[in-house]
């Protein structure tokens, strides 16, 4: 009797000092994890890359894809964008050269799909020409947008300082310009750019407002990162490193419909009538449909593929998709190395483990049971992959700091990647340590006791 | 526990163990019964291979014997599971090994503290309790000192301390000088000649004729089986 009130009461004991127990148990397993220091370091390192490369990939990759995306989002998801394109140069005779190449979206091809299409809603010409536009002697390199008033709000690319110009400027033909970000310094360093003057060509523009800065191009290809980079070579409208924009009909007027190029030695003129088109469509879900509608009404009117259309929907589609495929890929290098890392920890306490076999003995000669012993050993696998896991959280996180301090890359950390990473790598130290932990505690208590 | 002296406090019958080592039997111990009283010195002798040490873990409950009964404090031990034996050894039992047995990463007082760290003792209560037998050994001087700073002696008289600090019904000492020199040897023997005069039941392995001397009761065993039962 008095043996089981004594064994509950101790019962009690131990449920009283759990905790504390549980806390020295810790602070035992530290111990001997401290006591070989090199070994603990060289067996968490496994587990140190695994979650820090993981962490910092996902970053960069955050980051990349949140550039793209939002460069995407900038063009307008609603928005379907159709661009002249010079069509590749057939290889015929050199006797058979016209020099009048004409190609490109044309006037009639927007009213078609107006026609075709009622749920359109606006339709934004544009017209580009690369021109030089001097302010006195200052003169830069620009791609003139002969453009509609509502440019803005639909390219969701709007006016920083100033306004845009009207639509009475946009019928009367006008000659005012709203400049892009970096021309406004590039020409007026000094004076402020709104209400200075500009030329281009013969013709002089009255500036009456600059616009927010835009960063990067799309193509249906993808993104053009960057405004400085010319993006091809060659008279095609879109390689000039800045934008002016003027009115569709001041464009039309002062530069008529022929362009005349100097390529070479040789001239060659192109006649496009427009070469950019954004249609807006009312409802996000009619995007896609929209733009293949647009794609057959040009395919059945061009000879040649003279155009492209670009859905940025789609393209942000695509990202979405390209990024899930990218987190796969991420998720599965993750799970390859924290199982090796996984298995080194393993490996290490099989042997300490073994090393340790006399004091197992030792332990169990003096009441400890096989739980107490496999408590032991899994505290210390779990403060091995912890450690690993928060030295390695640590570093994820700092990499992509020092990435974005010297490289300028973009990158964002987001707050579930480390949790995971963390979650995973102490799930690993307890799914590991199992085995080696289970294999102490069924040690025949007299065999570990005579161990050498 | 009730403890009156010289009153049974464990007992031995018929007991029987079986090795199996490959396709040899080895029979450890063929029909033992031994009845221990409280307060006893016991010395257990016997040539190499008699079946001391086996006795010694199966009364120790390291170990479960193949048949027979085993009596500890008027229970029947010699068949309970694991984790009942592991409890019976932190609060009933306590072991002096000839190789001292001490934890290495751990101070003097630490290795004292592990019979009490797994009946769940607080802390300061089992600091307290190991700092007071580690004096009654002459140790407290060196309380956190690790095993491999201590001479042979010393290593044995903590570990005395670590089988006494959890007031165990029985000591087992498994040859508990062979590793010492006669001098060190002397001063373990003259800590558990202290013991048994306060009260302590203790059963000790040994081959040397004159440490049995001091014992009040020689076991001979010879071939597993108890040769020589001499109370004196």
């Amino acid at each position: 009797m008095t043996s089981s009130g004594k064994s509950q009461s101790m019962r009690a004991l131990k449920k009283a000092f759990g905790l504390s127990r549980m806390k020295l148990t810790i602070k035992l397993g530290m111990k001997s994890l401290w006591l070989h220091r090199l070994r603990s370091l060289l067996t968490v390192l496994g587990i140190v890359f695994g979650v820090c490369s993981v962490i910092a990939m996902l970053a960069i990759g955050e980051g990349a894809s949140y550039e793209a995306q939002e460069q995407i989002r900038r063009l307008g998801s609603n928005n379907v964008i159709i661009r002249s394109v010079k069509p590749p140069e057939e290889k015929t005779s050199t006797s058979q050269r016209t020099w009048l190449l004409e190609y490109g979206i044309t006037y009639k091809d927007l009213e078609r799909i107006r026609a075709t299409l009622p749920l359109v809603e606006i339709l934004v010409p544009a017209r580009i020409m690369r021109k030089d536009v001097w302010n006195g002697g200052r003169r830069i390199d620009c791609d003139i947008y002969g453009t509609v008033p509502w440019y803005p709000e639909v390219n969701n690319h709007h006016v920083a300082r100033g306004r845009f110009f009207t639509e009475m400027e946009m019928n009367d033909g006008t000659n005012v310009a709203v400049l892009d970000a970096g021309i406004e310094t590039a020409l007026f360093p000094i004076d402020p750019a709104i209400g200075g003057t500009v030329r281009a060509g013969s013709q002089y523009y009255r500036v009456i407002g600059v616009m927010e800065p835009k960063s990067a191009r799309i193509t249906s290809n993808g993104v053009d990162s960057g405004t400085t980079a010319p993006a091809k070579s060659g008279n095609g409208p879109s390689g000039a490193p800045y934008r002016m924009y003027v009115p569709l009909n001041a464009a039309r007027k002062q530069f008529g419909e022929t362009l005349v190029n100097q390529q070479s030695g040789s001239f060659e003129a192109t006649r496009v009538e427009l070469h950019e088109a954004t249609v807006k469509v009312a409802r996000l879900a009619d995007v896609i449909d929209a733009a293949r509608v647009i794609g057959d009404l040009l395919a059945a009117n061009h000879r040649k593929v003279d155009y492209e259309v670009v859905v940025p929907l789609e393209l942000l589609r695509q990202a979405e998709r390209t990024k899930r495929i990218f987190n796969i890929v991420l998720g599965a290098i993750a799970a390859i190395s924290l199982l090796v890392g996984g298995i080194g920890i393993m490996n290490i306490m099989l042997a300490s483990v073994t090393e340790r076999t006399r004091e197992i003995g030792i332990r169990r000669a003096l009441g400890a049971k096989r739980r107490d012993i496999i408590v032991q050993f899994l505290i210390e696998t779990v403060l091995l992959a912890g450690v690993g896991g928060v030295i390695g959280v640590t570093l994820g996180i700092a990499i992509p700091i020092v990435i974005t301090w010297f490289a300028g890359m973009k990158t964002i950390v987001t707050l579930w990647s480390p949790l995971i990473a963390f979650s995973i790598s102490a799930m690993v130290g307890v799914i590991f340590g199992i085995y080696p932990a289970l294999r102490a505690a069924n040690m025949d208590p007299v065999e570990a006791l005579r161990h050498e | 526990m009730p403890m009156q002296d010289n009153g049974e406090i464990a007992r031995v019958e018929n007991l029987s163990k079986t090795y199996v080592m490959g396709v040899v039997t080895v029979q450890a111990l063929r029909g033992i019964s031994l009845s221990i009283s409280s307060g006893e010195y016991i010395a257990v002798m016997g040539p190499s291979g008699c079946g001391k040490s086996t006795l010694l873990n199966i009364l120790g409950c390291l170990d479960r014997p193949s048949g027979g009964q085993y009596f500890l404090g008027g229970e029947d031990v010699s068949r309970l599971d694991d984790d009942h034996l592991s409890e019976i050894r932190s609060t009933r039992l306590g072991f002096v090994f000839q190789s001292y047995n001490l934890i290495q990463q751990l101070s003097v007082v630490e290795n004292i503290e592990v019979p009490l760290y797994y009946q769940g003792v607080d802390e300061e209560e089992s600091r307290r309790r190991a700092v007071e037998f580690a004096t009654r050994v002459g140790l407290e001087s060196r309380l956190d000192h690790r095993p491999f700073e201590l001479s042979g002696g010393q290593q044995q008289r903590v570990a005395i301390a670590r089988a006494l600090v959890n007031d165990p019904l029985i000591i087992l000492a498994d040859e508990p000088t062979g590793n010492l020199d006669s001098a060190s040897g002397k001063e373990i023997l003259r800590l558990l000649n202290e013991l048994h005069d306060s009260g302590k039941t203790v059963i000790m392995v040994t081959h040397s004729e004159e440490i049995s001397e001091r014992a009040g009761r020689i076991v001979r065993l010879l071939d597993g089986e108890v040769e020589h039962d001499l109370v004196r």
